[in-house]
């Protein structure tokens, strides 16, 4: 079963690099913009037929290495 | 007194600390991070570099390595830790220190001489400085923006848990000798336990007045005490 994961900053979490790539955004003309947050992607698969153990897996990698909970939210995706 | 000092692919401090350590007369032994075993040591030093090239997160990747395990259950023990930099950065994504070091605020790699101010001077580590004493210190550093949440925070300030916070060469602790956006200026912290500690800067670099200055060996100093 293949997972996509993407690791964002937590909301409170000042995210530097968000904030130059929406500067830019905005002197390309970019107007209507509000706000940018920049995260990580990660697509993992894993030799598991039950969607429900799989999952379980994949929350275990992102608790364990993928993501620092101190700053960081995860969501977990099927692909 | 016995040191280890863990070695990771990418860690460029490792041999500077080893010096540090042999001027301040510990007997030190290199261990690297695919061993399982620890020798005796009343000192573990995690030091500075690019451990892993800072993949994922800094320190993330160290503080999932084989020898981590021993270096948990030492510092658990009662061991002396030490973390300067990465090593600080390996130490929170291990959990033997709380918070984190985020990218710098200004998005800089930034390498040069700031000043520190000595918050606790009642620990192992500190205890040959005197308290507010303003100490001349190099960072090198791209992720050293200290976070943590603010039960944390509480619980540093209320237990006396910080070591060393950002100043100018005055000792003011302000916005202005803030280098890196940290939370309060903070530039080093110690457990609850206070037997380890994780800073940024660089004492070991600061011990041979010849190259620097010997700011940082009441450090060690403070550690052979």
């Amino acid at each position: 079963m293949k997972f996509s994961i993407t690791v964002t900053l937590k909301k409170d979490v000042l995210d530097p690099q968000g904030k130059v790539v929406q500067n830019t955004l905005i002197n390309l003309g970019m107007n209507s913009l509000k706000t940018v947050r920049q995260g990580k992607y990660f697509e993992i698969e894993v030799d598991e037929t039950d969607q429900a153990k799989a999952e379980k897996k994949v929350d275990e990698m992102c608790k364990k290495l993928l993501a620092n909970l101190t700053i960081e939210d995860y969501k977990i995706n099927n692909l | 007194m016995k040191s280890s000092v863990i070695v990771f692919p990418g860690s460029n401090c490792d041999r500077d600390i080893a010096v540090a350590l042999k001027k301040m007369q510990f007997k030190n032994q290199m261990v690297w991070h695919k061993e399982t075993k620890l020798p005796k040591s009343d000192l573990i030093v995690v030091p500075g570099g690019f451990s892993y090239g800072d993949y994922l997160r800094s320190g993330a990747i160290a503080g999932k390595s084989l020898i981590i395990e021993e270096v948990i259950k030492n510092a658990n023990d009662g061991c002396l830790v030490l973390g300067i930099c990465n090593g600080f950065q390996i130490l929170t994504e291990t959990g033997l220190l709380k918070g984190t070091l985020l990218r710098n605020k200004n998005l800089k790699f930034i390498n040069k001489d700031i000043h520190v101010k000595v918050i606790n001077n009642e620990t192992n580590f500190s205890n040959k400085y005197n308290k507010d004493q303003v100490l001349k210190i190099n960072i090198a550093h791209n992720e050293g923006n200290f976070f943590t949440d603010n039960s944390h925070l509480e619980e540093l300030k209320k237990n006396n848990l910080i070591a060393f916070k950002y100043c100018n060469d005055k000792g003011d602790i302000n916005y202005d000798s803030n280098p890196n956006g940290s939370l309060e200026n903070i530039a080093g912290i110690y457990n609850n336990k206070k037997n380890i500690l994780g800073m940024m800067p660089h004492p070991e670099r600061m011990v041979d007045s010849l190259i620097s200055n010997t700011d940082g060996a009441n450090l060690f100093a403070s550690l052979m005490n």
